[in-house]
């Protein structure tokens, strides 16, 4: 009996540990503009002295005949410059439309790609937002890794990005 | 130290003294340096001017123009024009990778008096013989070397064709052309005839000088190396040149002149 209680609870820590996420909350802000184009926005995960980047998520407009669409992708100028322009667009798992005004979700599992190559340490969530015929924004949501309690962490933008929350499960 | 070596030394920097800044500046100035996307292409305007980077003088001149590729292939320039004060042309990234835009220009320049006057003469080096008259006096020849340039990328950057020909003044990239920031410390080398070209001045001048009253130039001078950097203050357009006099001229008893500039685009952070 006590045996079948041990491998319960170890089942239990195992599930747990299957469990551990992040998960990345952006608001992409209504704006009262004469031209409006929804934005192109990449997240990724940077260790903190910017060596080892991660890369979680591209919107970019992949409708566009041709991948047309990958011609604004360098205005997103600090992603384009550590990552954008060694990777090949579309990417699976990574590239995804652009998407309208309003809150957004992204969970991320702990145990699986890409955040299951992060190592302990000290990391920052970053997004850049950038908006044909419109402006350009970046945060940063510094966090560590792997949580070792449920943590949340929030940035506020103030033109092109609204409230960016990275909630940690551990 | 020896005296002849001392002596050598002397002539040595006296014949690498840069010479004074030229009134007019020649410049590329491509219509973006970092692309992406699967149909690249950038415009180029050429000119001539005091002011950077306005059109306000005269076209550059594109007979010497040529575009190295990432492979090191030659691209052709398409859409060639001269205007009134600026000769355009547009350059197709097919490839990805690193582009080099450049006027290479090599000529000869002689002062000499003939039956008491004064006289001047400006063509090619092999021109000289007959250009001159034969009972001309004091006369002087110049050989110049003039290399003008700029490099744009489409995609990852790539350095194939930031490496130097070896001929005349050159700047070899440490940091990479299509990789600066503002705020951020860019490092360059300058070599002639692909040797180090220590001691020479260099004059670093942020573009949109019509709207303020201060030229903002930066002048800096490279090391044994050949090696200078820039903090860049600001983002921009930037204007970078150099020039050297010796006498390595391949015309006899001839001076020579190598002049480099190249525009560079520094991005916001």
């Amino acid at each position: 009996m006590r045996l079948l209680i041990s491998a319960a609870l170890s089942t239990l820590a195992a599930g747990s540990a299957l469990a551990a996420e992040a998960t990345v909350s952006v608001d992409i802000p209504q704006l009262n503009v004469a031209e409006y184009h929804k934005p192109y926005v990449a997240m990724w995960v940077e260790s903190a002295d910017g060596s080892k980047i991660t890369n979680l998520a591209v919107w970019y407009d992949v409708k566009h005949k041709d991948n047309e669409g990958t011609k604004w992708l360098k205005d997103m100028r600090q992603w384009w410059r550590r990552t954008g322009r060694e990777l090949t667009m579309p990417a699976d798992g990574l590239s995804s439309p652009t998407r309208a005004p309003g809150t957004h979700q992204l969970k991320f599992d702990a145990a699986a790609k890409p955040l299951n190559g992060l190592t302990p340490g000290s990391y920052q969530l970053v997004i850049e937002a950038a908006r044909e015929v419109g402006g350009r924004e970046l945060l940063r949501v510094p966090f560590e890794w792997p949580p070792k309690a449920p943590a949340s962490a929030q940035a506020k933008g103030e033109s092109e990005l609204g409230t960016v929350v990275l909630k940690l499960t551990p | 130290m020896t005296k002849h070596l001392k002596l050598a030394l002397i002539a040595a920097s006296v014949s690498l003294l840069a010479i004074p800044a030229q009134a007019h500046r020649a410049w590329l100035l491509p219509s973006a340096t970092v692309l992406s996307g699967t149909d690249a292409w950038v415009t180029v305007d050429a000119a001539i001017s005091n002011d950077l980077f306005y059109f306000e003088h005269h076209p550059l001149q594109l007979d010497n123009l040529s575009i190295m590729g990432p492979d090191g292939k030659a691209v052709s320039p398409e859409n060639t024009a001269k205007g009134r004060f600026r000769s355009t042309f547009d350059v197709k990234l097919a490839e990805p990778g690193t582009y080099k835009v450049m006027v290479v220009n090599h000529g000869a320049f002689a002062s000499y008096k003939l039956d008491g006057q004064n006289k001047r003469w400006r063509g090619k080096a092999d021109q000289l013989a007959t250009g001159i008259p034969a009972n001309a006096t004091d006369v002087k020849i110049s050989e110049t070397q003039g290399r003008i340039e700029s490099f744009v990328t489409s995609g990852k950057p790539s350095t194939d064709t930031l490496k130097p020909t070896g001929t005349g003044l050159e700047m070899v990239p440490v940091t990479h052309p299509n990789n600066l920031f503002a705020g951020e410390k860019a490092t360059f080398r300058l070599v002639l005839d692909g040797q180090p070209a220590s001691g020479v001045n260099v004059e670093v001048v942020p573009g949109g000088i019509r709207y303020r009253d201060k030229l903002n130039d930066t002048k800096v001078t490279t090391d044994e190396s050949g090696t200078f950097s820039v903090t860049w203050p600001g983002p921009g357009y930037y204007w970078m040149s150099a020039s050297v006099r010796d006498d390595k001229s391949k015309i006899k008893n001839a001076q020579r002149r190598n002049s480099y500039a190249v525009t560079v685009e520094v991005l916001p952070q």
